[in-house]
């Protein structure tokens, strides 16, 4: 049996929560003691990326209708391919898109947001986020098979060479129930769910005019940047980066919150970011309580001497 | 067109979560209970729909007696009229396949919901429910426009947008975006009085297949305390990312 997972790229080019996946299916599969078999829709990348990660084989996908994304179209594609009992999907916004309806066509069991490898793999056990990040479920599926979508960052991308073939299937898939008209993809921006390390601000900052202190620092990190609900409730910064409940929930390695007093919303969406600094000239912010580390002080001093710092250190 | 809502009730953001003492289930003492968040931004969409349009709106919610309040709040906001599917939600997939039978039942046209309830967070319902409807489907929407049997919706991406024409009938999830925060309605006198005679249709559940059983909870270890440095030492901030917590 083979462990099947779904590797994501974008425009062709594998994304980092792939390799994630796949690095996840290889540890399943040297349990379960079984083979790892990543399927990939009209990838222009090598497949050698995904060997790296434990793949020993790889589908690749050759169909022109899917060049667009489509859930339901790709979820067709990946059922004609995965026969084996547990398929693996990164958290990301497609591939947690396409799992549910793939979970309907093949009357698996459904597993999303996993943390951990699981408990157990017969029956299927494992650990996944729930409650925005203030709780953890250990779910148990009741079913043959099992799909299980994997928070990003939460795993990590581990190496495990495997020397793997690749195989090209042409398919045909319908796909006419939606159509793209327009494709906007903002370039050289770091995706705020892949990165590991996200500088976020919030109304601690006054005013959009203030957030290239912030740029330049996420810059010198090669971070991507965020901020909190209230700041993009106004307008300062765009929705898609509000990190927080009902935002998007973020695991980076490392998270400096600027300006941020860390209200339980916001700590929900970053609780489970490995290590946290808090910067806040008010010593009483209820966020110092979940940081690793805090600087009580004024971000307008700090964040530019603290940019300059980190600029000598990778001197 | 007639739009069908599904609506989740959940606890308050601001709530603290506890589970049980023997972790088996969340400890529901103290909670208040709202229309889960991403759903209220669906809704909102269409009560403008429906002032725009004149499209009906139903809500659904599967749910014991105890999530009424919430169904009524969302009739508060606007919406014509409810069901409610008289079971405990238990998982994403028996809770699709009520959704999908009621959705099927009324012929809407357009089913909305939130992309996610912020309790559980499957993010499954809305998939699945296209899935077994044979609906397109349209994740993470943050645009949505409808013009007779064609919605014009945006979805977000990692990095960006793309706007789609989508086939109705059709399951569109939402989040933040799809109607602006400023936008939400709070339901004023008219709107809280003219809800307790709407319509609210309890139906008894058509399936207790569930796939997934929720074995135990844990909560979040709480952090190590915090270490302060002084504003005037970043270097030792510095320091203590690059050597202790090796991040940088």
């Amino acid at each position: 049996m083979a462990v099947f997972v779904y590797a994501e790229n974008i425009n062709g080019i594998y994304k980092k929560a792939a390799f994630e996946a796949v690095s996840y299916a290889k540890a399943i599969a040297g349990k379960t003691g079984d083979s790892v078999t990543a399927i990939s829709i009209n990838p222009t990348d090598s497949s050698d990326l995904l060997y790296k990660y434990g793949a020993d084989k790889v589908v690749n996908v050759k169909d022109a209708g899917l060049k667009n994304f489509s859930a339901k179209a790709y979820a067709e594609a990946i059922n004609q391919i995965a026969d084996g009992n547990i398929i693996v999907f990164p958290h990301t916004t497609d591939a947690s898109s396409v799992a549910p309806m793939l979970a309907i066509q093949k009357n698996y069991s459904l597993i999303t947001n996993v943390i951990d490898l699981p408990e157990s793999t017969s029956p299927f056990q494992v650990k996944r986020k729930a409650f925005s990040g203030k709780g953890f479920m250990h779910a148990k599926a009741d079913a043959a098979g099992v799909i299980v979508t994997v928070s990003q960052n939460a795993f990590g991308v581990k190496e495990n060479a495997a020397s793997g073939s690749e195989e090209v299937k042409e398919l045909s898939i319908a796909n006419e129930d939606t159509k793209v008209i327009n494709h906007e993809q903002s370039s050289g921006k770091l995706d705020l769910k892949e990165a590991e390390i996200v500088v976020s601000a919030g109304r601690g900052l006054k005013g959009p005019e203030n957030w290239g202190m912030i740029e330049d620092l996420a810059n010198v990190l090669g971070a991507a940047t965020a901020c909190s609900k209230p700041v993009s409730d106004i307008g300062w910064r765009p929705h898609t980066e509000h990190v927080g409940q009902t935002g998007k929930a973020i695991s980076p390695n490392l998270y400096i919150a600027v300006g941020i007093s860390g209200a339980i919303q916001h700590l929900a969406g970053v609780n489970s970011s490995k290590t946290i600094v808090v910067i806040n000239n008010d010593a009483e912010a209820p966020f110092f309580k979940s940081a690793d580390y805090g600087v009580v002080g004024d971000a307008f001093q700090i964040i530019p001497a603290l940019t300059e710092k980190i600029k000598a250190l990778k001197a | 067109m007639k739009i069908l809502v599904c609506i989740s009730s959940v606890p308050d953001t601001t709530s603290k979560i506890n589970f049980t003492a023997d972790k088996s289930a969340f400890d529901k003492n103290g909670i208040q209970w709202v229309i889960n968040p991403l759903d209220e931004f669906a809704l909102t969409k269409a009560i403008k729909l429906q002032e725009s349009q004149g499209a009906t709106v139903t809500v659904v919610n599967v749910g014991d007696a105890g999530t009424e309040a919430v169904i009524r709040k969302a009739l508060a906001i606007g919406a014509n009229d409810a069901v409610r599917v008289n079971t405990e939600a238990k998982d994403s997939f028996s809770v699709a396949k009520e959704i999908a039978r009621i959705a099927q039942d009324g012929s809407y046209d357009l089913v909305l919901a939130g992309k996610e309830s912020i309790d559980y967070n499957g993010g499954a319902v809305p998939g699945m429910v296209a899935q077994l409807l044979n609906y397109a489907f349209v994740n993470a929407a943050v645009g949505l426009d409808v013009n007779g049997s064609e919605a014009t919706a945006v979805r977000e991406i990692e990095g960006g947008k793309e706007t789609i024409s989508v086939k109705l009938p059709a399951v569109v999830a939402g989040q933040k975006g799809l109607v602006d925060e400023k936008d939400l309605i709070i339901p004023n006198m008219r709107g809280i009085m003219s809800a307790r005679t709407k319509p609210l249709n309890v139906v008894e559940p058509s399936n207790s297949e569930v796939k997934v059983e929720a074995v135990s909870f844990d909560s979040v270890a709480p952090r190590a305390a915090v270490k302060l440095v002084s504003a005037d030492n970043l270097d030792e901030l510095v320091r203590l990312l690059h050597e202790e917590a090796k991040v940088i």
